[in-house]
């Protein structure tokens, strides 16, 4: 029994290993973030929560925000605007499981820029969106 | 084995049979019970995992080689976890009944979902909480349960 429980423990932390699936804080996501801001850009100032309310909630030339399926407020549920399936919240303060596997917020980041601006988010973008949702609270 | 028996036994074996045909057969809509961890997490975390049956293997494919566009969202995959998932939708595809059609892409227009809608009003299509044929669980509340039959069927005022 012990040998099984051990093995299973063993290939679980191997696969989570060999898919990238370790788990994270958002502080930690929002260091890989200030990290690569900072080789983006050397002017990099740091992230501001204040821009990424803005970044969040107005368009950028497409027909969707950020908020078109997250809601002005991202401590609440959303609604997906084409296929109406819902949205858990977004800010980590009502939903412990947002920003803490790494290769998810990728995913997202990818997917949801591409879809809002037509090109990829800069990491400075990504950053000031995450600490305007770290900033909110319940 | 005197007479009524055995018309007894052929009849329930008939009725056996008769159900049976019934739960077998996918394009029925009653319950779809194939499923795949990946597919459920990535299909269905934008919208209801669509059962693979309704789709022939070939349309199947052209979506999934297509997820950076898909109906006009980006729904890109890291590509080991689009060909597992691709994989599973092929093995459990549907028939093709359009063979020499270009590959469905909706299942919204496929012959099969055109004749098991015909009867739903324009109406309640255009209400808001259906708002899109693409929208199963408006009407069929435990479509990401796989059940689509008539039992768990509540069409929205």
């Amino acid at each position: 029994m012990y040998t099984l429980l051990h093995r299973s423990a063993t290939l679980a932390m191997a696969l989570s290993i060999a898919t990238g699936a370790a788990a994270q804080t958002p502080l930690d996501i929002r260091q890989s973030l200030d990290a690569a801001a900072r080789r983006e850009s050397a002017d990099f100032a740091g992230f501001s929560a204040q821009r990424g309310e803005a970044f969040f909630k107005s368009g950028h030339g497409r027909d969707w925000s950020c908020a078109s399926c997250h809601t002005t407020n991202p401590l609440a549920a959303g609604r997906h605007v084409k296929t109406h399936k819902d949205i858990a919240p977004l800010a980590p303060a009502a939903n412990a499981e947002r920003f803490t596997r790494p290769e998810k917020v990728e995913k997202w980041f990818r997917r949801n820029c591409n879809d809002v601006l037509g090109r990829p988010c800069t990491a400075a973008e990504k950053g000031d969106v995450l600490v305007y949702l770290m900033s909110l609270k319940q | 084995m005197n007479h009524p028996t055995k018309l007894f036994i052929a009849a329930s074996l008939a009725l056996g049979a008769v159900a049976a045909v019934l739960a077998d057969d996918d394009d029925d809509g009653r319950r779809y019970t194939a499923s795949h961890p990946a597919w459920q997490a990535e299909c269905g975390g934008c919208h209801v995992a669509y059962p693979p049956q309704l789709l022939p293997a070939r349309s199947w494919r052209a979506l999934m080689s297509g997820l950076d566009n898909h109906f006009g969202t980006d729904a890109s995959l890291d590509p080991q976890v689009a060909a597992d998932i691709g994989g599973f939708l092929e093995r459990n595809a549907g028939r093709d009944r359009t063979p020499a059609a270009a590959p469905v892409l909706r299942i919204t227009e496929t012959p099969w979902f055109v004749r098991e809608h015909d009867e739903v009003l324009a109406r309640v299509w255009q209400s808001a909480k259906v708002a899109s044929r693409s929208n199963c669980t408006a009407c069929h509340v435990k479509a990401d349960q796989g059940s689509y039959g008539e039992d768990s069927l509540f069409i929205p005022k």
